[in-house]
């Protein structure tokens, strides 16, 4: 059996970095809040860049509550859409369809504040616990300076986005 | 002694707002806090397309919910009249019913309807302009600051 030649590194990173950029890029509340991604294979980790917007808290400083919860609600959409288009981009899929895709809509949210957000980056990263074809449960963890000292953890449910039947329009 | 429990609640009530108005993120949404009152409070927000988490369809973003819920639960715990200072979310869950309506505003009312030494229990609901139809609503604890 022969196996194809593996494309040029170059041509795969591309193609990985353009489908995260175009997903990221679709969502206005992503760029309002400044969050972006960093990616390694198809880890992705969310970065939230302190701005002074972001406090909830003057008398601290601390981010706002609902920042961080933001915060990890679209570490794990982003993280569950990646996920699913995964396998189309890989097969090269051209794109992965990436601006026609629907984002998994949050059901609902819990998360868990374990020590008061500082006024500098915080980094999250998504684990998705189940990934159903209607329902997914994804556990998230926030942190800033040091890795293993969370300062926000949550879980969600997500309904998932269904793939259109061909007699829809 | 019904006029000093009276005091120390309009005073109470005044801190809060200060404090939701020197809130910089919730300044930034444009949040407006309109009722506090002994454990509860009402806070709306307008729509702002900065807030779009559907770029199809306009609907604003499950995390601008959240600092809504998050403000507004604060501030229901800070002016409860038991509650000596401030406050910090120890956790919140937010069940999200249905899409906001694109280009409508939401107000949320938070209740502080337990509070103990240590811990006050909220629960919320934030509604577009189908006032009878809630968007979402949240169950919060937070902590109980000045008190050993």
């Amino acid at each position: 059996m022969s196996r194809s030649r593996p494309e040029p590194v170059q041509i795969v990173k591309q193609r990985r970095d353009d489908a995260l950029a175009a997903l990221v890029a679709r969502v206005p509340y992503i760029q309002y809040l400044g969050v972006s991604f960093d990616r390694r294979g198809d880890e992705l980790t969310g970065v939230l860049g302190f701005q002074d917007k972001l406090i909830g808290n003057p008398l601290l400083p601390a981010i706002h509550g609902g920042v961080t919860a933001a915060f990890l609600e679209i570490t794990s959409v982003i993280t569950l859409s990646w996920t699913s288009q995964w396998d189309a981009l890989e097969a090269g899929d051209p794109e992965g369809d990436a601006p026609q895709m629907r984002l998994p809509k949050t059901i609902d949210f819990t998360v868990d504040y374990l020590r008061s957000g500082l006024p500098r980056d915080a980094y999250a990263r998504a684990r998705i616990t189940r990934a159903g074809r209607r329902y997914a449960s994804v556990h998230v963890e926030g942190w800033q300076d040091n890795r293993s000292k969370l300062f926000a953890q949550a879980t969600g449910h997500f309904l998932m986005p269904q793939p259109r039947r061909p007699d829809d329009q | 002694m019904a006029d000093e429990t009276a005091k120390r609640a309009a005073k109470q009530a005044q801190m809060a707002r200060q404090f939701m108005e020197a809130i910089p993120h919730a300044r930034d949404l444009g949040m407006v806090l309109t009722e506090l009152d002994a454990g509860v409070a009402t806070i709306t927000m307008p729509y702002d397309e900065r807030l779009i988490g559907d770029p199809d369809t306009g609907v604003m973003h499950g995390g601008a919910v959240s600092a809504l819920m998050d403000s507004c639960c604060g501030a229901a715990v800070m002016c409860h009249p038991s509650n000596p200072g401030g406050t910090a979310t120890i956790d919140l869950r937010i069940d999200y019913m249905r899409a906001a309506t694109p280009g409508q505003g939401l107000s949320t009312t938070a209740t502080c309807y337990h509070i103990t030494r240590s811990v006050a229990f909220v629960r919320a609901t934030a509604c577009d302009e189908d006032t009878g139809n809630p968007v979402a609503m949240a169950t919060g604890t937070f902590t109980v600051e000045g008190t050993r």
